[in-house]
């Protein structure tokens, strides 16, 4: 591509792309983000390309690979473009089908369509299945269009258009106060009004102008079962790029950060590539499109501290020191790196910008709520049948998201809590299903938005085991600096831990109670003031299921392992031998057609003898807190069941 | 020994322009090398960059990734991020250990597999997962890991 010297440049070279686009007619767009890539879609993508090579199809049909869809439940998904015809589920024995019928005579195959799971009905569009029908995609939805490593791509979509606008007819000043109109919060956890932030920073650079300072997009992610940052840099590292390049524009400086997390190997590689492009054709670096305004992006690679996604913790971290978080005040945007001014957003609220330059403010504005204005991207996962990154209006209600767009609880199960915020945030109970999502409403119930973790609990799931899972969480990742998050969080941790043993004390309870608002109240960092949040809000609302861990010493989700016990159902069993054979610890007696038996002390409890028997068949079952009776040792099933 | 270690160490901080505020990238480029850090290395890396080696020792052993013991030939991730939990990561992770007679974090005798955990990979719609050296395993049940094991025993015997 040439380079972009001037604001006409941009707009020829899209015209350039645009025409030479409409003589290739077909497009296969394969998701190649890091869910499908665990599918194997690399694969298919090498296969499909040797295939059109080979099919003579190179000048007809081209290859794409494209950033996540969202819909990683269904992966690897496939979609045909011009008309749309999605996929999933693809895989490389279907390749042959898909050109001959798809590719080459316009057919559809039934079996690679999306099946409605109530109706059965099948859905040949993208935009038609029930996932996507409920969602607004205005920050997510070009993943699935572009090529994450084509700037031209980027740019036959748009891209770069509001740079341009804001280079060109836009003063410093007005960007902020677009921004700031927009009503748009930071995603990155706490919901602080970005334009606000920006004029601080800006204010902050101009009071000492050879200072200087910087800006930061915080891809650090640490949120366990939270990707949708990775997703958008990964699948559309322009967006995010364009963003920064506005934000440096108005904040006032020329130089910035992508830190991303040290797990995301596939972002690390797309943002590279993305900034060198830009680079090339003259979107970064000096005297961008001839506006005489300098900026560049350095990235910087996390290495694994959940911390570190904290922003005084981000900054020690990018000048080479270990991620411990500092007091606030000051704050970045009064020292920051290298105590300069430094401005750090999340990933979605710079992919946010260059959509509300685009569209203007009060486009942006009208979508959401009073005080939650935009979309915001959940990812959806744990319990529920259509895992994925879901971008929904705020506002939106929980029982939508989880039942419309998420297709509900697999097998027919229960639904029990949703967990959203991360280890920072609560367990929302269904009483409160119909409650829109904004960051309001989530921290009145006790949970929060936090970046965007969405976790959906049946009722095979444990509260008091969840609760002791993010207490583990935060208790290994605590930066161990102040004392209530290092010990308070490890002594908690404790308390539950021997309440899912069975050793746990009503009067435990009150003290978890009483550590929990000692640590979030005497702790340095977000990390310790909101580590208890968990443990809170189970208690609050799951308080019976502690209780009867407790004084009933039985797990009502059957999880805990100290409270279970497997059992082989005398009636049901046939002596078919499969358990014994499986289990590790040769705790079950038994023989052929004999009825089997578990001996309790020798279990380890893995769940082996439950996950081999036959589904017809059912006999291994998990009980806790009751005694049920069997034989003691095995015996013939004739004999059993003539004995009864 | 110590000289190879130079040819290694020498190019990544000249990557860096010899930048001590890149200490963290450099270990990271170094390890990518070598699979893990050396004390010598670290003690090389300490003298040109002039940064005492306790603060060094101080960075490598609060980031995760860092490895201050050699690793093995293959390793063996287990997720256990909050989607894999809610769908039994902590089985398939006792049976890992079980079956490899190893604990998380640590590598077998022989040096073929070391068995370790992360929080989420980002694939939540594969829970549980487990990933071995590059590649995925999903939806996985104790069988599954079974089989996967004495693959990987199998294959290197
Ligand atoms: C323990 C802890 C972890 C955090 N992790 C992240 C993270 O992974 N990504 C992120 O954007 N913000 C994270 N934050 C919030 C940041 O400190 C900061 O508020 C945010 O990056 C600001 O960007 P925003 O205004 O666009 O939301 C974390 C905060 C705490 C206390
Ligand atoms: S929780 Fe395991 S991949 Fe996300």
């Amino acid at each position: 591509m040439v380079r972009i010297n001037n604001f006409n440049d941009l707009e020829r070279i899209r015209k350039n792309i645009l025409e030479k686009r409409v003589l290739e007619k077909i497009t296969i767009t394969i998701c190649n983000g890091t869910g499908c890539q665990a599918y194997g879609c690399q694969r298919l993508t090498e296969h499909f390309l040797a295939k059109i090579n080979q099919n003579g199809l190179k000048e007809k049909v081209e290859i794409r690979k494209t950033g996540c869809h969202g819909f990683c439940e269904r992966g690897p998904i496939v979609v045909i473009q011009p008309e749309g015809i999605f996929y999933q589920r693809v895989k490389i024995e279907d390749i042959d089908e898909i050109i001959e019928k798809t590719v080459e005579h316009k057919m559809v195959i039934d079996r690679l369509l999306y099946e409605e799971p109530i109706t059965g009905k099948k859905i040949i569009k993208e935009k038609e299945v029930p996932f996507y029908k409920k969602q607004l995609r205005i920050v997510f939805g070009k993943n699935g269009l572009i090529d994450p490593t084509s700037i031209e791509d980027y740019i036959a979509i748009g891209g770069y258009e509001a740079l341009l606008k804001v280079l060109r007819d836009m003063k410093a000043e007005e960007v902020i106060d677009e921004i700031k109109r927009s009503g748009l919060r930071g995603r990155g956890g706490a919901g602080f009004l970005t334009g606000l932030k920006w004029e601080i920073t800006r204010k902050n650079i101009s009071s000492n102008p050879s200072l200087g300072g910087y800006i930061v997009c915080n891809c650090d992610e640490g949120d366990p079962g939270a990707y949708m940052d990775r997703s958008l840099l990964e699948g559309n590292p322009h967006l995010v790029i364009e963003g920064m390049a506005i934000g440096a524009y108005a904040i006032g400086v020329n130089k910035g950060f992508i830190y991303v997390r040290n797990e995301y190997p596939l972002a690390v590689k797309n943002a590279s590539i993305a900034i060198d492009q830009a680079r090339e054709v003259g979107l970064l670096g000096e005297d961008i499109m001839g506006s005489g305004f300098n900026f560049d992006l350095t990235i910087v690679r996390g290495a694994g501290a959940f911390v570190s996604g904290e922003e005084t913790a981000l900054i020690a971290s990018i000048e080479g020191r270990r991620a411990s978080p500092r007091p606030r005040p000051p704050y970045p945007a009064e020292q920051g790196l290298w105590a300069k001014p430094t401005n750090i957003n999340n990933v979605e609220t710079w992919a946010n910008v260059p959509i509300i330059i685009s569209n203007g403010s009060d486009w942006y504005k009208n979508i959401g709520t009073e005080t939650s204005k935009g979309t915001k991207i959940f990812s959806l996962v744990g319990k529920i049948n259509n895992t994925g990154l879901v971008e929904v209006p705020m506002g939106i209600t929980l029982r939508e998201i989880i039942f419309d767009i998420g297709g509900g609880i697999p097998r027919g199960k229960k639904f029990k809590a949703v967990q959203t915020g991360g280890p920072s945030g609560g367990c929302i109970p269904k009483e409160f299903l119909d409650l829109p999502v904004d960051f309001e409403k989530l921290t009145e119930v006790g949970s929060m938005m936090g970046s965007g973790g969405m976790i959906v609990m049946d009722e095979d799931t444990c509260m008091v085991d969840v609760a002791r899972y993010f207490l583990h969480f935060t208790q290994e990742e605590s930066c161990g600096k102040c004392v209530p998050c290092r010990i308070g969080i490890r002594q908690m941790e404790k308390i539950l831990r021997e309440i899912t043993e069975g050793k746990g004390t009503l009067k435990d309870l009150q003290t978890l109670e009483t550590l929990a608002y000692t640590v979030k109240n005497g702790s340095l960092c977000g990390l310790g003031q909101t580590a208890p949040n968990p443990v809170l809000t189970t208690l609050q609302y799951f308080r019976e299921e502690y209780e009867a861990h407790i004084k009933e010493k039985r797990c009502p989700a059957l999880v805990c392992k100290g409270l279970i016990n497997y059992f082989i159902e005398p009636e049901k069993c046939v002596g078919c031998l499969l358990c014994l054979k499986n289990c590790p610890s040769e705790a079950i007696l038994g023989g052929y057609k004999m009825i089997h038996v578990i001996v309790q002390e020798k279990c380890l409890k893995c769940g082996a003898c439950l996950e081999v028997c036959p589904k017809k068949v059912s006999a291994v079952v998990k009980i806790s807190g009751e005694k049920r009776e069997g034989p003691k040792e095995p015996i013939l099933v004739d004999e059993w069941r003539r004995k009864r | 020994m110590a000289s190879n270690y130079l040819n290694i160490i020498e190019p990544i901080i000249k990557k860096y322009d010899g930048k001590k505020e890149a200490i963290i990238s450099i270990l990271q480029d170094v390890q990518t090398q070598l699979r893990w850090l050396p004390g010598d290395v670290l003690a090389l890396i300490s003298k040109k960059l002039k940064i005492p080696l306790s603060s060094l020792y101080s960075i490598a052993t609060f980031y995760k990734s860092f490895y201050l013991k050699p690793r093995g030939e293959n390793l063996v991730t287990v997720c256990l991020g909050t989607a894999c939990h809610v769908r039994g990561a902590s089985l398939i992770l006792d049976e890992l250990e079980r079956k490899l007679k190893i604990k998380s974090g640590e590598t077998t005798q022989d040096h073929k597999i070391t068995l370790e955990c992360v929080n989420c990979v980002g694939a939540c719609a594969l829970g549980p997962i487990v990933i071995v050296n590059d590649d995925y395993y999903g939806q996985m049940t104790k069988v599954k890991v079974d089989k996967l094991v004495d693959h990987l025993l199998g294959k290197k015997e």
